[in-house]
């Protein structure tokens, strides 16, 4: 377990810098952490995000990258619906993350 | 992977009582990441896991029945509920939170036969 | 298909529930499960009805470590662990009842 400052409040995260508690979750917490990922959030970003967050919200896991991609094509357009966009917006995976930043777990199935 | 199999998974406990009710919805969406054909099917107590409007705040365990819903986006099509373990709980399809096929325990027990993998849980 | 059941029958429904919906195949009963294949007990008759359309077999090393292995009913075959082996071997699936 460990914690994170932001603007003079702690959030508790796993070893791995997941948010324990997604109540918690608020726009400064994500910005945090996006930082440490090295990704700057544009709208595109926070879309992304929210939609994740939406998805959590309705079926209680983060859905595994090719289930997010179809589900992104589907609300926004294929133009956004392919994981070359999703992988330009962030790097290191949808999936690991962009969950991250929505204060998600990791999807089930991802290592 | 050109090599797809059909998976089936058979649930037949009741939610919560015990963990086997998500540990099989876990190992279910893991499986469909592999682009395998997967079916589930429910028979006995495994049918309360498809009740609606299961409310677990008082339990202070994660509600996983909503996660029932998600399947289908995971191409999972196919639940198939045995008829004689549904009646015998007093439930009918409009008790359950998902669109399923109900089957009759022969029907059930063929389609059994036609897996190449079957997970018991 | 090969069916295996490892509960004993009259504390788990397993085994019921497998008689119910298998309408061929083979039935595997091994550790607390082989008291089904025994005589005299409740499933006697449960059990010959489902010779009919089921070969049933037991594991002999469970039974016999359970005392039983004089009250096998008539028709239910027994194999050792190389048939175990075997059994999975020759089945198209198999399903291990929780």
């Amino acid at each position: 377990m460990a914690t994170i400052e932001v603007s003079g409040k702690s959030y508790e995260t796993d070893e791995e810098g997941y948010l324990i508690n997604l109540a918690e979750w608020n726009k400064d917490v994500a910005d945090y952490i996006a930082k440490g990922e090295n990704v700057n959030m544009t709208d595109n970003h926070w879309e992304v995000v929210n939609f994740l967050r939406e998805y959590y919200d309705e079926y209680q896991i983060a859905p595994a990258v090719r289930v997010l991609t179809k589900a992104i094509g589907k609300r926004f357009g294929a133009e956004k619906g392919n994981s070359q966009y999703l992988y330009d917006l962030f790097p290191y995976g949808p999936a690991k993350q962009a969950c991250k930043i929505a204060g998600l777990p990791k999807p089930t199935g991802c290592v | 992977m050109s090599d797809i199999k059909k998976f089936m998974f058979v649930n037949r406990k009741a939610p919560y009582g015990t963990i086997y009710a998500l540990e099989s919805l876990e190992v279910v969406l893991i499986t469909a990441a592999f682009d395998q054909e997967v079916s589930l099917a429910f028979m006995d107590d495994g049918v309360y896991q498809l009740k609606k409007g299961q409310q677990t705040k008082g339990i202070e365990t994660k509600n996983f029945s909503p996660t029932y819903r998600a399947l289908e986006g995971y191409d999972i099509e196919k639940l198939y509920v045995e008829k004689e373990s549904m009646e015998a709980r007093g439930l009918s399809e409009g008790d359950l939170l998902v669109d399923v096929t109900v089957l009759g325990k022969k029907e059930i027990g063929e389609l059994m036969d036609q897996q190449d993998v079957v997970l018991s849980f | 298909m090969l069916h295996i059941i490892n509960k004993s029958p009259l504390s788990n429904g397993a085994l019921d529930s497998c008689l119910r919906v298998a309408e061929s195949g083979e039935i595997l009963l091994i550790e607390d499960a082989v008291y089904a294949a025994t005589k005299g007990s409740a499933l006697e008759g449960k059990m010959k009805e489902a010779m009919d359309k089921l070969k049933v077999l037991v594991l002999l090393p469970d039974l016999e470590a359970r005392g039983l292995a004089d009250r096998i009913i008539e028709g239910v075959a027994t194999v050792d662990y190389g048939g175990f082996v075997d059994l999975v071997a020759s089945n198209k699936n198999c399903q291990s009842w929780l």
